[in-house]
């Protein structure tokens, strides 16, 4: 049976890489003796750039999936909400780098907000010699987080919950007297964070370990660990590698001890729910001031990622552009003349190495969702936690192992190298989105289709197929966004030959000059951009006529 | 010695050019056949446009006249290529290499040579070798201390200048003490990369020059008994000028392009780079405001080559010979110095090219905001590298962490 090989099949190519990336990272860190933890304990930046990573991390996941619960408790079901969506699901495929250099744009001293305030305002004639960006406390950095995170999670939940079924719990809550945010919390917010978790955990080790956004938003004296590894393992006569290890390693155990953390105030949260219930509060007081910070907040953010947006846009094409003019002087197009040449072909390869490595990952979720159906198996926990593996490890400490496997059997420099390893890291991602729809449904339609005589294969293909069309599609978006947004792995592995939207962004990004940066990064945003927008257009196009499974 | 042995000898001195010429032409006819039809994969640093533009149009020049491809692999950091090269020895690739060439000098030299990572030495046999200013540009066979040797063909040359906004400041300062009153008087407007950026250990050791009683002290490796007494004043410059930086040296930009954009924006007054013709040529293509102007110290600034090596199992090495070589072409090194183009210093001995060369040179226009190489000053030697890893280190140790 082929389908109930799939799950190990797809294990054992997850185990594998992250085996690699474990044992690359652990070696270097032990030889000779520790030597690369006594040099970590010595950098007098050590405490505060882990109390960063803590700190960042865990304040900008805890900050977005309360805002995601916010916004759902006030809004699921509303047409406001669906004004939101529409606001918000764009923003998830702005790439990390791209969104921060819009954010940084907006709020550093000579950004937008102080041009619109200069000088009438303020009586600013030259940028204000204030700590905004790369502050030490890495408020910047929190703020860029949650702006990324927050639509993540918010999808992720979106295609999680049940409608149908939210709405009739809401609705008997509602006849008991309980207000709109406390039925919620009470009856739809237990179901649903089962699903979230896992998507929070991997928020909360990527927000941790995020290198490209810290380069930007973050600060710079001490920066946060991960990016010290990483400057680390660029030193160039290659002294600080072990230290590099070591710090890859203490990287991975505050991971860690952030997720047992975590999983902690999980407990106390249930419990405190729990408590709730039986005291049975309605709370319905809450409604109207949860209801505007919700819309408060989550315009404010996509307005801020729009706005950065909007102003590298404007870059792009700004010839002369002097502080505090708001807008400038005069437009060129010499920004878009000079990335024009390497655009036609980094595109082609980006897609290319998204499809491939998306695609595949979409076959081989279905197949172990669809060996689960069939064969009554059930994911054990030993074996969800080494799927997702590859999120959790941060990339910092995974990559050099995969780079010396790769170049051991000869493929490195390749694309289709470079989409396997993509893989990697999207298919967590596809298998994230699209494990709470497909088992979410509802068991009876197949027994009705058996009883009708179809055979499995038929009722994959005839059945689930076009049910879960909404979820399949928005897995495959999000799985081309994670791949497009890949930097490192790309360049690891592409042996700096494979050249993507991102890589090359990110070199450019290293240059400074805005107006090239806006190019690209508008270019990058826009793949992702279309790749969601057809995931959210061609399931209503194709149920137009059936009202029951339109999203 | 007795004399006919001398006059042998002289005689043998006399011939041998002339022979190894011959040799070397008929070697590199044999190498310009090699390399015909080969795909070179260049290593460069991505960060600048208009050097991307400078490589493809190198490129260019290869096709025709060699019929060699170059390809530019964009890096963030050099160290990208070294850490590459020396993957691939890790895992055993001794030949087909994916990097053929590397935009490199200084450290990441000093680590490549020292660990065997070379192809070489290869430079002084290119044809256009004796072009090369070799006794006025000491720099372009001494990379921070360490002789070349041949392991690495110089291509361009690079003087730290200062940059700063006429409007705002009407007097340039002449020496570092100056800049620091100014930057004193006027905070927030002047600041440095954070080392180990480069530029920012560049500011360092610029420093040093001026604050060590003997600046040759810095031609030699740090010696551990005197390195605490002699940056004693270093560390003092630094404490009394921080307060008064951008951002109160709370936060520092990260890298040369990063302070650019700042002077750019007008978030600072003054600047520096380590290319006397940036600030034309950023002016020439609409980045920065033309009141922008620049200024050297008294005594001389610091200066250094850049150069291209070849790791040792570069699958296209004679390909890449091809290209090293013609980065030294007159022509080639004309056109890097335009300042519409790049206004990077030729490593030619332009006095000495035929005059057709040479003319390409006097048609310069250098830009309104760049220095005659007369108005530049000297160039002050690289410091041996354990100057720049010390002090770059002890940095990082006092200012590392934000007060």
């Amino acid at each position: 049976m082929i389908v109930a090989l799939l799950p190990r099949l797809t294990l054992c190519l997850m185990a594998a890489p992250v085996l690699a990336g474990v044992g690359g990272t652990l070696f270097p860190a032990l030889a000779g003796g520790g030597a690369g933890f006594r040099t970590l304990a010595a950098w007098p930046g050590l405490p505060r750039a882990a109390a960063l990573s803590l700190g960042t991390g865990l304040a900008s996941t805890a900050l977005a999936l309360l805002l995601c619960v916010t916004i759902l408790a006030a809004l699921h079901g509303t047409p406001a909400f669906d004004r939101l969506r529409r606001r918000l699901a764009p923003l998830l495929s702005v790439p990390h780098a791209a969104a921060a250099l819009g954010l940084a744009f907006l709020i550093a001293p000579s950004g937008w907000i102080a041009r619109a305030l200069s000088p009438w305002a303020t009586g600013w004639t030259a940028p204000p010699d204030l700590l905004i960006l790369n502050d030490p406390f890495g408020v910047s950095l929190t703020l860029g987080l949650l702006a990324k995170e927050l639509p993540f999670l918010l999808l992720v939940a979106l295609s999680s919950i049940n409608t149908a079924q939210a709405q009739r719990r809401m609705t008997t809550a509602a006849t008991f007297g309980y207000g709109r945010v406390s039925g919620f919390l009470l009856t739809v917010l237990p179901d649903l964070y089962r699903q979230l978790r896992l998507p929070v955990y991997a928020v909360l080790a990527y927000a941790m370990t995020s290198v490209d956004m810290a380069m930007i938003l973050g600060p710079t004296l001490p920066p946060t660990l991960s990016q010290q590894v990483v400057l680390w393992r660029m030193v160039p006569d290659l002294t600080q590698q072990t230290t590099a290890a070591a710090g890859a390693v203490l990287q991975l155990a505050l991971v860690l001890a952030a997720l047992a953390l975590w999983r902690g105030v999980e407990r106390l949260s249930r419990h405190a729910l729990r408590l709730w219930a039986t005291a049975g509060h309605r709370a319905a007081a809450l409604d109207a001031p949860v209801r505007w910070i919700a819309n408060v907040t989550a315009s404010g953010l996509a307005l801020a990622l729009g706005l950065g947006l909007g102003a590298l846009a404007l870059w792009s094409v700004a010839a002369d552009w002097r502080f505090p003019a708001l807008l400038p002087a005069t437009l060129d197009l010499r920004g878009w003349r000079v990335a024009l040449p390497d655009v036609l072909p980094a595109t082609a390869t980006t897609l290319a190495i998204a499809l491939a490595a998306t695609l595949p990952a979409l076959g081989l979720v279905l197949g172990c969702l669809e060996a689960e159906t069939r064969h009554g198996l059930s994911a054990t926990p030993r074996a969800m936690t080494l799927l997702y593996l590859p999120l959790l490890i941060p990339q910092v400490a995974f990559l050099p192992g995969l780079q010396t496997l790769a170049l051991a059997i000869g493929a490195e420099g390749t694309w289709p190298a470079v989409a396997l390893v993509h893989l990697t890291f999207v298919l967590p991602y596809v298998f994230l989105s699209l494990s709470q729809p497909y088992r979410s449904l509802d068991p009876r339609l197949t027994v009705t289709a058996r009883a009708l005589g179809l055979t499995e294969n038929r009722i994959f293909a005839r059945l689930r197929l076009p049910l879960l069309l909404a979820p399949i599609l928005t897995a495959l978006a999000i799985g081309m966004a994670v791949s497009i947004g890949q930097y490192l792995p790309t360049l690891l592995i592409g042996g700096g030959r494979v050249t993507t939207l991102t890589t090359e962004a990110v070199a450019l990004s290293s240059g400074g000059n805005r107006r090239i940066i806006g190019a690209f990064a508008l270019l990058q945003t826009l793949l992702p951009a279309l790749a969601f927008g057809l995931a959210l257009a061609l399931p209503r196009l194709f149920w137009r006529n059936r009202r029951g499974v339109r999203p | 010695m007795h004399r006919r042995d001398f006059g042998r000898l002289v005689a043998g001195l006399a011939l041998s050019p002339v022979l190894a010429g011959q040799s070397l032409a008929a070697g590199w006819d044999g190498l310009l056949v090699q390399a015909r039809g080969q795909t070179v994969y260049w290593h460069a640093w991505g960060g600048d446009p208009k050097i991307n533009a400078f490589i493809a149009w190198v490129g260019e020049q290869a096709q025709a006249r060699h019929g060699v491809t170059l390809e530019q692999v964009k890096l963030a950091a050099t160290a990208d290529a070294v850490a590459r090269v020396q993957a691939e020895q890790a895992a055993g690739v001794a030949t087909g290499g994916a990097v053929d060439l590397i935009w490199i000098n200084g450290e990441n030299f000093a680590a490549m040579k020292t660990a065997g990572l070379l192809y070489g030495p290869f430079a002084t046999a290119l044809p256009n070798w004796p072009l090369v200013d070799v006794t006025g540009k000491p720099a372009t066979v001494t990379d921070f201390t360490l002789p070349t040797q041949g392991f690495e063909s110089p291509w361009a040359m690079a003087q730290m200048v200062f940059e700063y906004d006429t409007e705002q400041m009407k007097e340039p300062p002449q020496t570092l003490d100056a800049i620091a009153e100014w930057a004193i008087a006027n905070p927030g407007r002047f600041t440095y990369p954070q080392p180990p950026d480069y530029l920012g250990v560049t500011f360092l050791k610029q420093v040093l020059y001026a604050t060590l009683p003997d600046p040759a002290l810095l031609q030699a490796p740090v010696d551990d008994a005197t390195y605490a007494a002699l940056t004693v004043p270093l560390w003092a410059f630094l404490d009394r000028l921080h307060p008064a930086l951008w951002r109160g040296g709370r936060a520092f930009p990260a890298s040369e392009p990063a302070l650019g954009q700042l002077l750019a924006d007008g978030e600072i007054v003054l600047s520096f780079a380590f290319n006397p013709g940036r600030a034309s040529a950023e002016i020439a293509a609409g980045n920065l405001h033309d009141t922008i102007r620049t200024f050297t110290l008294t005594g001389g600034t610091i200066g250094n080559a850049s150069f291209v090596a070849i790791p040792f199992n570069a699958a296209h090495q004679a390909g890449a010979q091809v290209i090293a070589n013609l980065l030294l072409d007159p022509e080639v090194q004309a056109r890097a110095q335009d300042p519409a183009v790049l206004g990077f210093q030729t490593v030619l001995d332009v006095a000495k090219l035929p005059f057709a060369d040479k003319a390409r040179f006097d048609a310069l226009d250098l830009g309104i905001a760049t220095l005659s190489p007369a108005d530049l000053g000297p160039a002050l030697l690289e410091p041996h590298a354990s100057w720049a890893t010390r002090i770059a280190a002890d940095w990082t140790a006092r200012y590392g962490v934000a007060k």
